[in-house]
């Protein structure tokens, strides 16, 4: 007998499918965005199926918020889970128009139930109020997928489920539809399974990572301590990165700096400004932090921030990704650097030790809402 | 028309009864048969299909003898007779509607079951999460999707049992009013040289055909610009 478990999401899935040993095991809070990310083929679609019910495995287990939905007695079909479910293409009703879409799911007379997700914010939220009267055949990837959005949360789930809702969109439907997510991210208390095999849109979007890897689950908790994980693939990738989040602290309007305050630190970020106190998630690349031994003088370099080197990793024969702890102490957000092999040996470099952490560029997410056709890119800086 | 014995129109109208009844029939029974043949996943589907293909190949001399030996007083078709005082099906309107069912059987059910595959999974996966019964997704997706199956197989079962005439011959004779229908007529005008009755209702037949024919083809054409 398990315990329950509630504000908790946990699965453990396994089983074999066709050539494919499924055996993926997790537990994720059932708040924010979890995003379930791996190569292609790993088996994450798989998941998100066995979640919805889709998928039947014999010998799994499923709980969502303290509710069983699968163990060895007992399996609830998918319309009997409270999910809303949004697949890769959006799969429309052909036979109705958007209205009846959106209406298909949407329990009757429950419009003023307590909690309940209301048809007018649906709306507003995914721009869908001047596409009600028209056809699904009429509209563009990027509106389908929105009114396919629509029609999961018209549905009042307790857990929304989506399989790469972006892959089967080009790339600036998928910077029209990005900001859309955020908002329902920031608006509606809604637990979220988001598949996708793109890290920038995890990065994006995910609070919480669940890693897979040929049918297993590699590692699932908040998005930075995988990130920054040095025993996980993501920290030794290409284009490792972290995201945090950082809270605006003043605004220096001679140079139109916003100052944000991070765990462990301070970030100084050209930007337009912002209301102090608002919440924004920022990315520094690994590539884009060199370390010193002494804090940095005559640089140009905005940002030199107290660290510790708590861990360390090859990569290849000539680098290095050093994990680094914000703070004097170290105890802060963790921050990964990519040095060569031979500067951590002139530098003399090693764990446990304090070193100034010279960031080149912060990247600060666009405003949540507000259409922006680079992204993250948008507001990349070079201080 | 003074020339035109009356009855010209019985057998018409006796065609048109049998077979608006019969495509009634098979829409009801044939609707189920379709949808577990396209979903099922069981080994022995396609012997059920083969089944329900079988009178597409087989000489309709052989089916008509078959079916007289069932509906005939020591068949299942006699007893079932008995049960309101009659002695056999064979030769009777009854006879007819069941051979008629069983001969078109596969124009209504493959049609049928070709939309139903085409619709594929997904529909059925959308609908059911978002909380809809198997039963109410079947209703409201399945059936509107499938729907030129649905005019399909109408139109090709209700022309094939107005066709019908080897199966009729052999289960249904030639009664007047009862079981003579259209194509049996032509050919006993035929017979006794009433060339005149016989080119009115084989010129009939023959616009029928073109309209069906016809209307199949803009369906089709509909159809796939919907796919579109």
């Amino acid at each position: 007998m398990r315990a329950i478990s509630p504000r908790s999401i946990r699965g453990e899935f396994r089983g074999q499918l066709g050539g494919f040993a499924l055996d993926a095991s997790f537990s994720v809070p059932a708040t924010g965005i979890t995003g379930l990310f791996g190569p292609s083929g790993c088996g994450k679609s798989t998941v998100l199926r066995c979640l919805a019910g889709l998928q039947r495995l014999p010998g799994s287990f499923c709980e969502v918020d303290g509710e069983v939905w699968q163990d060895t007695q007992l399996f609830r079909r998918p319309f009997e889970r409270p999910i809303g479910y949004v697949f890769q293409e959006a799969s429309l009703f052909p036979h109705f128009s958007v209205r009846a879409n959106l209406e298909y799911g949407a329990p009757r007379g429950s419009r003023s139930a307590p909690g309940a997700i209301a048809f007018d914010e649906v709306m507003e939220l995914l721009g869908l109020e001047r596409l009600l009267a028209r056809s699904p055949q009429n509209l563009s990837g990027g509106e389908r997928q929105r009114v396919a959005i629509g029609r999961a949360l018209l549905s009042q789930p307790k857990l929304l489920l989506m399989d790469e809702p972006l892959s089967a969109l080009d790339r600036l439907t998928k910077d029209e539809i990005l900001p859309f997510l955020e908002r329902l991210h920031d608006r509606l208390a809604l637990p979220v399974i988001y598949v996708s095999h793109d890290m920038t849109e995890i990065e994006r979007l995910a609070d919480h990572l669940i890693l897979m890897q040929a049918g297993r689950v590699l590692a699932a908790g908040p998005l930075h301590d995988l990130q920054s994980d040095p025993a996980l693939p993501l920290a030794v990738a290409r284009d490792a990165a972290v995201n945090f989040d950082a809270t605006v602290e003043s605004h220096d309007p001679t140079y139109g700096l916003l100052t944000l305050r991070i765990d462990g630190g301070q970030l100084l970020v050209p930007a337009p400004p912002l209301a102090i106190g608002e919440r924004r998630r920022v990315r520094i690349a690994a590539g884009d932090v060199s370390l010193a031994r002494q804090a940095p003088q005559g640089t140009s370099i905005l940002n030199a921030l107290a660290a510790r080197i708590v861990a360390k990793s090859p990569i290849g024969r000539s680098e290095i990704l050093v994990v680094l702890g914000l703070g004097p102490q170290g105890e802060g957000a963790r921050l990964l650097a990519r040095v060569t092999r031979r500067s951590w040996d002139h530098l003399q470099l090693a764990e446990g030790l304090d070193i100034f952490a010279q960031v080149k560029g912060v990247a600060l997410a666009p405003e949540r809402g507000a259409s922006s056709d680079q992204g993250y890119a948008a507001a990349k800086t070079a201080g | 028309m003074g020339g035109l014995s009356n009855d010209i129109w019985q057998p018409v109208r006796l065609t048109v009864e049998l077979a608006a009844i019969t495509t009634l029939i098979l829409l009801i029974v044939g609707t189920p048969i379709a949808w577990w043949l396209a979903r099922s996943k069981a080994w022995w589907k396609e012997g059920v299909a083969a089944v329900v293909a079988l009178p597409l190949v087989l000489p309709p001399t052989v089916l008509g003898f078959y079916l007289l030996v069932l509906l005939g007083p020591d068949g299942p078709g006699g007893a079932l007779a008995n049960l309101w005082g009659g002695r056999t099906l064979a030769f009777s309107f009854e006879g007819l509607v069941i051979g008629s069912v069983i001969y078109s059987m596969p124009f209504v059910v493959q049609p049928i079951r070709n939309a139903f595959a085409a619709i594929g999974d997904r529909p059925l996966e959308v609908a059911a999460t978002l909380r809809a019964s198997p039963t109410r997704a079947f209703w409201t997706v399945a059936i509107p999707l499938a729907r030129p199956g649905f005019l399909a197989g109408a139109v090709l079962g209700f022309a094939h049992t107005v066709g019908e005439f080897g199966i009729v011959l052999m289960i249904g004779g030639n009664i007047p009013g009862k079981t003579k229908v259209l194509s049996v007529a032509i050919f006993d005008y035929v017979e006794t040289s009433q060339w005149r009755e016989a080119n009115i209702l084989a010129g009939g037949m023959a616009a029928f055909a073109f309209v069906v024919i016809l209307t199949m083809m803009l369906l089709e054409k509909r159809t796939a610009r919907i796919g579109a």
